[in-house]
């Protein structure tokens, strides 16, 4: 064995870093899904009638829906009655403050170094913290409320703001747009809710923290932004699941609402389990992330750096709709050992002098399979359309695979697109230079991934360029062979 | 500082190095010269640790070290440095960025402390003055877009940055014009001192007007076949390869 295969061996039989359990007390509903369950999930949150019987609309579109078998993944069929899909701590009685959230929850999200204690955090950084199923607290809620910015769990908005709950959910990514955000329409049980309003700066970074804690359980969280006319908003979103030897699913819809002049950040960084060295175990990360910039000259950049889950299938988007209206996409997606990746980003030009951009950079090693899957629409009415599209792929070792599907679909002469394509291997010739500096070999292979990688890292806030670069680093490290 | 006894190397079942001799003491300089295939920059990988490159026989010593014993990074750090013939480019990842992660390494190496940014952007500008490097060319992606000379000189100012005990100098003067080719063998000579020892691998006697080497060897077939002081370039000069060729044959 050569001496970069056996860094590899012994740097990938390196664990997980978050893939421990809390042992914390939980109330879950029985495993299988049917409309008694849903009906259950529902009591459980004390919602209204409207939105059981959207759920109940959701599950019945569900059934007459069939799994899509387009991405470029392979796994064993789903048993989806053999999903518990409502899990939560149980709680004495709704927290009032901080103080009363059971304190093994909160060393948590302390042990991932997500503190919900205000005081201990930085300031800078509002959290809404969910495990499993539900949201367990959202910092800095007040110093938010004074400039009218609604930050609160999706159950607690339903509960608060139902108006608004009513008025947007489901209107970017509505019940039957495809098989898993049906799922999840039906049986979503918590997330964010965000609302910025008219001319509003929002003064920190938002962040949702997602963990997934039960077994056999599948999170199907929900996350609604919305960004009324000339408002601005940086959103985080950061998540992490025990080590577990059965695949767990993760299905969830984020939809962003822009309206006028408003301009939305999202960014994420997604580390989930990927399973071990071997494919064992993992998360199935098969996500619907859409954004609907409906203002003129509103704005959406969607940035994300894709290092775990064993399969995952996303493709944030933007319909641009509003004249003027721009999108932006901004992705890093590593995979490593036996990870599976099918993700991209779809923008839909329909008002007129929309522009969109797309840089997207897949990294595959050791066993993986990395796609990168794009659709430009340009409809008929959008004069002056402009896409730049640029898709790179690096490639480790000769084990791995890396693919391309870019769709574009023009209807109106005047758009101008342009797409860009390239594939290259971290060449010996490269590693050996840094060597020849005294950069040992783990350090080489970091600086030049960043390197490459360096575009979509900068469009990330600070604290979260300098996780996403750790994490960059640990998920290839010893992977040149 | 650096023994070479009897080294032979291959690569790919190809044998390029027959059985190399050579001393190198602290404070001097060599100039290894020969014909085009004769294993110059065979010699030049060898001692950085390359790979693809198979000892087949014979010891390096390096400062009381087996060298053939250390890994290439592990040589870097003990002091020895390679200023490749074709320096390579690294997409997105700035000389300066570059340079730090090597000084902050080598410095570890050695017990002493990270430099902050404030020292290393100190040290970085005394050094750039000694190989007439622009500091905008030190932000932009590593070797990146740069000319040939460009490259040549960025060598110079890592090695410049580094300090090296043993700096091999691999065909520097190759693709320079003249200006060029002088400022880099300034910044050379700049470099030199009574500690340290330097290998000039070199084609042409061309560079070795402006860094006077102490010893010239004459490799060819992968053997040294003659060595002398800095007076055998010039005669190399005026006569070309052929006549050591022939006799080398004769022997």
């Amino acid at each position: 064995m050569s001496k970069d295969n056996q860094l590899l061996e012994e740097l990938t039989s390196r664990e997980y870093e978050h893939g421990w359990t809390s042992d914390i007390e939980m109330e879950s509903a029985p495993k299988g899904l049917n409309e008694d369950i849903i009906r259950f999930i529902s009591a459980k949150k004390n919602e209204p009638d409207w939105l059981l019987q959207w759920r109940l609309k959701a599950y019945r579109t569900w059934t007459t829906m069939a799994e899509p078998k387009w991405p470029n993944v392979t796994y064993p069929a789903i048993n989806y009655q053999d999903i518990i899909y409502y899990a939560a701590p149980k709680q004495k009685a709704k927290p009032k403050s901080l103080e009363d959230v059971d304190p093994e929850l909160l060393k948590t999200f302390e042990k991932l170094g997500i503190s919900l204690t205000e005081q201990k955090r930085l300031t800078g950084v509002a959290v809404d913290a969910v495990l499993d199923s539900v949201s367990v607290a959202t910092t800095f809620k007040e110093k938010l409320a004074e400039l009218g910015i609604i930050f609160c769990s999706f159950s607690e908005a339903v509960r608060e703001h139902p108006e608004l709950v009513k008025k947007y959910l489901g209107s970017v990514v509505p019940m039957n747009d495809n098989y898993f955000a049906a799922l999840n329409s039906a049986v979503f049980s918590d997330g964010s809710f965000c609302y910025i309003p008219k001319g509003v700066r929002c003064p920190m970074e938002l962040s949702t923290y997602f963990r997934i804690n039960a077994a056999n359980t599948g999170q199907f969280e929900r996350t609604l932004i919305v960004a009324d006319e000339g408002s601005y908003v940086s959103y985080l979103e950061g998540c992490t699941a025990p080590q577990r030897d059965e695949n767990q699913l993760h299905a969830a819809v984020v939809e962003i609402y822009a309206m006028k002049d408003a301009h939305v950040k999202y960014s994420t960084v997604q580390n989930w389990y990927p399973g071990d060295k071997e494919g064992k175990g993992g998360i199935y990360n098969f996500v619907t992330k859409r954004a609907l910039c409906a203002g003129e000259n509103s704005k959406v950049s969607w940035t994300q750096v894709e290092t775990g889950s064993a399969i995952t299938w996303k493709y944030p988007s933007c319909v641009l709709k509003g004249d003027n209206s721009s999108g932006e996409f901004y992705s890093v997606a590593v995979t490593n050992n036996y990870q599976q990746a099918d993700t991209g980003t779809k923008m839909i030009h329909i008002g007129r002098n929309t522009k969109s951009r797309i840089v997207s950079k897949g990294i595959s090693a050791g066993h993986s399979q990395n796609s990168y899957r794009g659709q430009v629409h340009v409809l008929k009415r959008a004069e002056n359309a402009r896409n730049f599209s640029q898709c790179d792929s690096l490639l480790m070792g000769n084990k791995c695979g890396a693919h391309t599907f870019p769709y574009i679909d023009v209807e109106n002469n005047t758009a101008r697109v342009e797409h860009e394509a390239t594939t290259s291997k971290i060449g010996e010739d490269q590693i050996f230079y840094c060597l020849q500096r005294g950069i040992d070999e783990e350090s080489a292979v970091a600086l030049i991934v960043n390197g490459y990688a360096k575009e979509v890292l900068n469009q990330l806030p600070m604290e979260f360029a300098v996780e996403a670069q750790k994490l960059l680093a640990l998920t290839l490290e010893g992977s040149v062979g | 500082m650096l023994s070479i006894k009897n080294l032979s190397a291959q690569i790919d079942g190809k044998q390029i190095l027959n059985g190399i001799n050579l001393e190198v003491k602290a404070g001097e300089v060599h100039a290894i010269m020969g014909p085009n295939g004769s294993g110059k920059s065979t010699l030049a990988s060898v001692l950085a640790g390359r790979e693809e490159f198979e000892v087949t026989g014979g010891e390096v010593e390096y400062l009381g070290k087996n060298l053939l014993e250390l890994e290439p990074d592990e040589r870097a750090r003990e002091g020895v440095f390679l200023a490749f013939q074709y320096p390579v480019e690294i997409p997105g990842v700035s000389t300066i960025n570059f340079m730090k992660t090597a000084v902050n390494q080598v410095r570890e190496h050695r017990g002493q402390d990270p430099l902050d940014a404030v020292s290393f952007l100190g040290l970085m500008k005394e050094k750039m003055k000694l190989v007439e490097i622009d500091q905008s060319l030190l932000n932009r992606s590593l070797n990146e877009g740069f000319s040939g000379g460009e490259k040549k000189r960025n060598e110079i100012f890592q090695m410049a940055m580094l300090e090296p005990k043993l700096a091999i100098l691999d065909e520097t003067d190759s693709g320079l014009d003249i200006d060029a080719l002088k400022i880099v063998a300034n910044g050379v000579n700049k470099l030199r001192s009574k500690n340290n020892a330097i290998i000039v691998v070199t084609h042409y006697q061309r560079l070795l007007n402006y860094i006077v080497p102490d010893f010239v060897h004459v490799l060819y077939k992968g053997k040294i076949v003659k060595s002398g002081g800095k007076e055998l370039a010039l005669e190399l000069e005026a006569k070309g390869y052929d006549w050591i060729k022939s006799e080398a044959e004769v022997v």
